[in-house]
């Protein structure tokens, strides 16, 4: 981490370069939207493959059926769309068709978290992760910047099973660079402290915010660590269950309700193999509403102050 | 061409064999739909022992039709004609049907039964996904030197007239016109009743003709029971290279055992072991 300006770009944006790169690799991959080709960023693509770039207009339920038949065929699909749409729209027919037959259709779900912002509440998605996860058979990706997001993008196409990939619309620092390893799966640890009394997972740009937090804690003293969690499900027990051992207490950062989110899913992990404390920042059960990125990030409390806070307050649970 | 003398009565035979083992499969499960399988057992009958190129020895063969049943609940009656088809033993799936750990599930899954093209249950579901396999099969497709496409798999989808006021449906109608997918065909079984009574009075789907075509479907209506309309309909339908077809199937719910026949109560109901064996006297 340098003090200099991070370069800015939106995950949706690394969504959009590997499905070229997907697309190249593999001719079975195809893509399709309910009318949002290029506000998910699928233009480029529809622009190289016009053949195999489907749209299905605003009815994102036939967009997840079409998928699952066209899987069915060893087709691999992405369908993309707003993640209010879809996961959220069509959520049974993400379940029955695509989950239940197991079916590997990537789910991609842009303008997550609160990054819909000018759009108002009934656009944000707060609430894509814990509909995700609890799916059987289903992986559920979240970026922290866009060259994760490329990266993601092309180990889903890989992998023969269902995958959301949870994206934002706003323009987030680049965090990670080409050569950071990326697995589904696994958990990266992105900024590592000596001795560290606390530990924050993190999960989609949000990141960024976490590791500010964390070099500010440290220069007052608090050693924290920070990982990257970018794949919520199947969660990376192994390495989660090290940091809360090596720290006894966690902080969990998500663009989400805390309810059914990525600190849930954590929570329920370490209640049953290594309890610890636990704060949670992430919306509180509240809708969205209109206004900049930044000011809806700091009035739902996600912001680098709020993490610090939530740093300090498990510190003093840990006694 | 049109379908023999001989061929018709052999359906008809394999109809009450379909139907016969709907009504053991039901009574030995204790749960089950009864009227929709046995409306639709000729029309089962007619798919798997004379419209479907299939074979049950080879179930994964890649050139094979594909059948979405997308009304799952009329499951005992697929499960019934692929039994009779020689997919697996018919006293399986007597035994199996809705038990635990059996491959024959209260509603279609292929987790449990790979042979199966897709899991059904949740209705409104199925023509979607019978869209995008007859988009991907267009779509992977070489033509040929001389233009023709080489391959002439069909894609069948069988519907519930009531599922069709779920909204995805029309979704997926809408598409199959915009892709012009003449290699899929719809199935629509008009029975006119549905789980709370009568269709027309529970949610009216008249003038349901009209609407397809306003889709720019092609559309028949036929009496589904009758094989002679049932193959007229689908040779019509397959000379539509550029647009999707759907048969409007008229059907008596409950047919054959009359008992059963048009009663919405029996939507949802399986016979006791007394009203099975009077219907198994009234099938012979």
């Amino acid at each position: 981490m340098t003090n200099q300006q991070p370069k800015l770009k939106s995950t949706r944006a690394g969504f959009g370069e590997g499905l070229v790169l997907a697309g190249e690799k593999d001719k079975r991959v195809v893509a399709l939207t309910a009318d949002l080709k290029e506000s998910v960023c699928m233009s480029v693509f529809a622009e190289k493959f016009p053949e195999r770039f489907i749209e299905v207009g605003v009815a994102e339920q036939n967009l997840a059926g079409v998928a699952s038949g066209m899987a069915a065929m060893g087709k691999i699909p992405f369908i993309g769309s707003f993640a209010i749409f879809s996961p959220g729209r069509n959520w049974e027919q993400i379940r029955t068709t695509i989950c239940y037959n197991n079916q590997p259709v990537k789910i991609i779900g842009s303008h997550a978290g609160l990054s819909a912002s000018a759009d108002g509440g009934s656009h944000q998605m707060l609430e894509d992760i814990a509909l995700t996860r609890v799916l059987p058979n289903m992986i559920v990706l979240s970026p922290c910047d866009a060259i994760e997001a490329k990266k993601a993008t092309v180990a889903a196409a890989a992998i023969n099973k269902p995958v959301y990939i949870r994206l934002s619309r706003a323009e987030t620092p680049i965090i990670t660079s080409e050569e950071t390893p990326f697995e589904i799966g696994k958990a990266e640890m992105v900024f590592e402290a000596k001795k560290p009394k606390v530990g924050i997972i993190a999960t989609g740009p949000i990141l960024h915010k976490a590791l500010i937090a964390a070099k500010e804690l440290s220069e007052s003293g608090v050693t924290v660590s920070v990982m990257n969690l970018a794949t919520i499900k199947p969660l990376d027990e192994k390495v989660v269950i090290k940091l809360a051992k090596e720290t006894g207490a966690i902080v969990t950062v998500e663009e989400h309700q805390i309810a059914g989110g990525m600190g849930s899913a954590v929570a329920e992990l370490l209640a049953q193999k290594e309890p610890v404390p636990i704060e949670f920042v992430g919306v509180r059960d509240q809708f969205g509403q209109t206004g900049t990125y930044e000011e809806l990030l700091n009035l739902y409390g996600l912001s680098v102050l709020k993490i610090k806070q939530a740093v300090r307050r498990v510190m003093k649970k840990k006694g | 061409m049109s379908i023999s003398q001989e061929k018709i009565k052999q359906l008809k035979q394999k109809a009450n064999e379909i139907r016969r083992t709907v009504i053991e499969t039901l009574v030995n499960a204790g749960s089950g739909h009864t009227a929709g399988p046995l409306g639709t057992a000729d029309i089962f009958a007619y798919l798997f022992f004379h419209a479907l190129n299939h074979d049950p020895k080879k179930p994964d063969w890649s050139e094979r039709d594909r059948l979405i049943v997308s009304n799952g609940h009329i499951c005992p009656v697929l499960y019934a004609a692929m039994a009779q088809a020689g997919y697996f033993p018919v006293r399986d799936l007597i035994k199996g049907l809705r038990k635990f750990g059996s491959p024959f599930q209260g509603h279609p899954q292929r987790k449990f039964l790979p042979v199966l093209e897709t899991s059904s249950g949740p209705l409104g579901e199925g023509l979607s996904q019978a869209a995008g396999m007859a988009l991907a099969e267009r779509m992977s497709d070489i033509r040929r030197f001389d233009g023709c496409l080489t391959s002439s798999k069909l894609f069948f989808c069988i519907l519930s007239d009531a599922e069709l006021q779920e909204g995805n449906i029309w979704e997926a109608i809408m598409f199959a016109n915009k892709e012009q997918l003449g290699n899929l065909i719809a199935i629509v079984d008009r029975n006119k009743i549905q789980i709370g009574g009568f269709t027309e009075k529970i949610m009216p789907l008249e003038p349901l003709r009209e609407k397809w075509e306003a889709f720019n479907w092609h559309t028949a209506e036929i009496n589904g029971h009758d094989f002679q309309e049932l193959d007229e309909a689908i040779s019509a339908a397959k000379e539509f290279s550029t647009k999707p077809s759907v048969i409007i199937a008229h059907t008596i719910p409950g047919k054959s055992v009359k008992e059963f026949e048009n009663k919405p109560e029996w939507h949802g109901r399986a016979p006791s072991k007394e009203e099975g064996e009077k219907a198994l006297k009234e099938l012979q």
